[in-house]
């Protein structure tokens, strides 16, 4: 800025400054008013915007940046976090093409939509599992069972269960401590649907983080630490922290503890703590060719899904999910809303049919 | 031991306490530093300034990020300087103590402590819904604005009501005006007070995130903003991105971000003193 004063009286250069300043915010102004009709550029394909959850950011941001290589010259898709919550309030005023989603779509969250008349498919994507972490000097949580889960996360356990041997007689009688995903995340949704068996009720007093990163540093420090992790945080610190394999007592999806792994996982044996994860197309955006290619990019490229740590679907289920797309099947397969456990993925896009 | 003497040693322990508060503040700085610089230093490379965001750590750059605050900086100065100085000229100059000129003066003290969110709920209200910006540049550094204008407008005051009240006086004595008063004789003398608030308060905009996350600023946005109604994102939100990944390779990128973060912000200061400076000496 200094090179646009002369440099002979100091009123001048007030002078100038103000009034280079004054020229400047005038265009601003004007521009602000001309420029509403953002995005669309002579010609070229508007811009595919995405937002919600940030489970899903990743793999929305991998195909993002492949379709973005493989277009060159036109925008890249835009990715934001605003949770799965949020994204969905930001697409049922459609403000976004498409909102990804850890969770599916609430009962409160389709009526918003369908007041400001957003249709939308509902696509799964990926699976997501959780693990449930210990230190690797714990030597004595070699499974847990999901009641066991159910009895140490339950609300009525604040405060009374705080000790091992709380929660199997046979583990020592030491204080535990617990950490777990922040309140508003979709992976705490789902792990206390799947645990304590309603969605968003568990204990207060344990240590919650939206960044994962935190649970791993807390458990990794912490001989007498416990918490629930996506797992992909899992794959980056496998020296770090112990996995504890889980329980469901339900001899048809495996027998005895179950590790979480990706094959566990997609084959639907580590129950109930593996969950789809979803993106949300709106029917308008969906006309769009360049939508039709990202969208396509989710079903073809599972390369990508695992690259960033995510579990891909089986061919079937993406063969259906593409059927859906096609066919601009809206609505939601969970109309009755909230996470759904246990049930496969084939099971509900069947039903859907 | 005589008073005189004591009362050497009581000052002497002050001075010694004073200097080690100040070593443990500078040091806790270095050590901070020192710590990213080692996390971070590795990664910083024309690539990595250059490059776009991805999913692979080693091929992630910054440009998009840079750029983006860089963006926002100037718009941001653009709206809130000229707005804050004019408010600050009007109070300190034309207001008097006039009941509603105390009443704006409560309200602009209040505003300069209202956390930063509000401000970010206060711009998706106003500026991306009821104003149609979208979740643009504009609105973003409208924003911004809004949130560093009390500031500006206080260190302006201040700047103002430094100036002695022997050069207003003078200069009305000789027949000038008001408005040339404070246009010819006021202002200049109070330029770098105005530059140092202008410097504290973008530096304080550089390094918000929560206003802009309310807003809708993006994640991922693999391209420079090109217009005042692009998308956008700043180093704060790709660096807190970077963090939270569970790839421990993201961890460096982070650091380097800081680092760049930080060089930006070194800038900033710089050249604003630099400029004061060099506005200073012109008075002597």
């Amino acid at each position: 800025m200094a090179a646009k004063f002369p440099s002979d009286t100091v009123p001048c250069m007030v002078q100038i400054c103000c009034r280079y300043v004054c020229v400047t915010a005038l265009g601003v102004l004007a521009m602000a008013c001309g420029g509403n009709n953002q995005t669309s550029q002579e010609g070229a394909p508007v811009l595919i915007t995405v937002d919600g959850s940030s489970t899903v950011f990743p793999i929305a941001e991998a195909v993002a940046e492949e379709f973005g290589i493989a277009h060159p010259g036109t925008r890249t898709p835009t990715v934001g976090i605003s949770g799965t919550g949020g994204g969905f309030q930001k697409f049922c005023r459609g403000e976004t093409d498409i909102s990804n989603a850890s969770r599916p779509i609430r009962a409160t969250e389709i009526e918003a939509c369908s007041e400001a008349g957003i249709e939308y498919v509902e696509l799964p994507v990926a699976y997501d599992g959780i693990a449930i972490v210990v230190n690797p000097e714990n030597t004595w949580a070699t499974s847990i069972t999901v009641e066991e889960l159910g009895v140490l996360w339950a609300p009525e356990a604040q405060g009374r269960v705080t000790r091992w041997n709380q929660v199997r007689a046979s583990w020592p009688d030491r204080d535990i401590r617990l950490f777990g995903a922040g309140v508003d995340s979709g992976t705490y949704d789902y792990f206390t649907e799947a645990t304590v068996g309603q969605e968003g009720a568990s204990r207060g007093d344990f240590t919650s983080s939206e960044d994962d990163n935190v649970i791993v540093q807390g458990v990794s420090s912490d001989e007498l630490a416990l918490g629930f992790l996506p797992l992909a945080y899992l794959e980056a610190n496998r020296e770090r922290l112990a996995v504890v394999p889980v329980e469901d007592g339900d001899p048809n999806n495996g027998d005895g503890p179950i590790f979480p792994t990706f094959e566990t996982v997609r084959n639907g044996t580590y129950q109930p703590l593996s969950r789809p994860l979803f993106v949300y197309v709106s029917v308008t955006a969906a006309e769009r060719p360049e939508v039709q290619e990202f969208v396509e990019m989710f079903f073809s490229r599972n390369d990508l899904i695992n690259e960033v740590g995510y579990i891909e679907l089986t061919p079937q289920i993406y063969e259906l999910a593409r059927g859906h797309f096609a066919a601009r099947k809206v609505g939601s397969a969970f109309a009755d809303g909230g996470s759904q456990v246990g049930m496969t993925l084939e099971a509900l896009l069947a039903q859907e049919r | 031991m005589n008073a005189i003497a004591r009362r050497r040693c009581v000052d002497l322990l002050f001075q010694a306490l004073a200097l080690l508060i100040l070593c443990v503040a500078l040091g806790s700085l270095v050590v901070l530093i020192a710590d990213i610089w080692s996390d971070g230093a590795a990664r910083l490379s024309w690539d990595f300034i250059t490059g776009f965001p991805s999913r692979f750590a080693e091929r992630a750059g910054i440009w998009h990020a840079l750029t983006g605050s860089i963006f926002i900086m100037v718009v941001t100065g653009v709206l809130a300087v000229p707005l804050g100085v004019a408010s600050a000229i009007y109070l300190e100059e034309y207001g008097g103590r006039s009941l509603l000129s105390r009443i704006i003066e409560i309200n602009i003290t209040n505003l300069a402590a209202v956390p930063s969110i509000i401000y970010g709920l206060l711009g998706l209200g106003l500026f991306v819904r009821t104003m149609g910006m979208g979740r643009s540049v504009l609105a973003g550094a409208s924003t911004l604005a809004l949130l560093v204008l009390p500031v500006i407008i206080l260190s302006t005051r201040e700047a103002l009501r430094a100036v002695p009240p022997s050069i207003r006086e003078g200069s009305l004595a000789l027949g000038a005006t008001k408005w040339q008063t404070v246009w010819f004789q006021v202002l200049p003398v109070a330029v770098p007070g105005i530059l140092t608030g202008m410097i504290l308060a973008l530096s304080r905009a550089i390094g918000e995130t929560a206003p802009l996350i309310s807003i809708g600023a993006l994640t991922f946005v693999a391209f420079a903003p090109d217009g005042l109604s692009s998308p956008f994102t700043v180093l704060p939100i790709q660096i807190f991105n970077w963090v939270s990944r569970p790839q421990v390779a993201f961890q460096a990128n982070a650091a380097a971000g800081i680092l760049v973060l930080l060089a930006l912000l070194l800038t900033m200061n710089g050249v604003a003193i630099w400029l004061r400076d060099r506005y200073q000496k012109k008075l002597t």
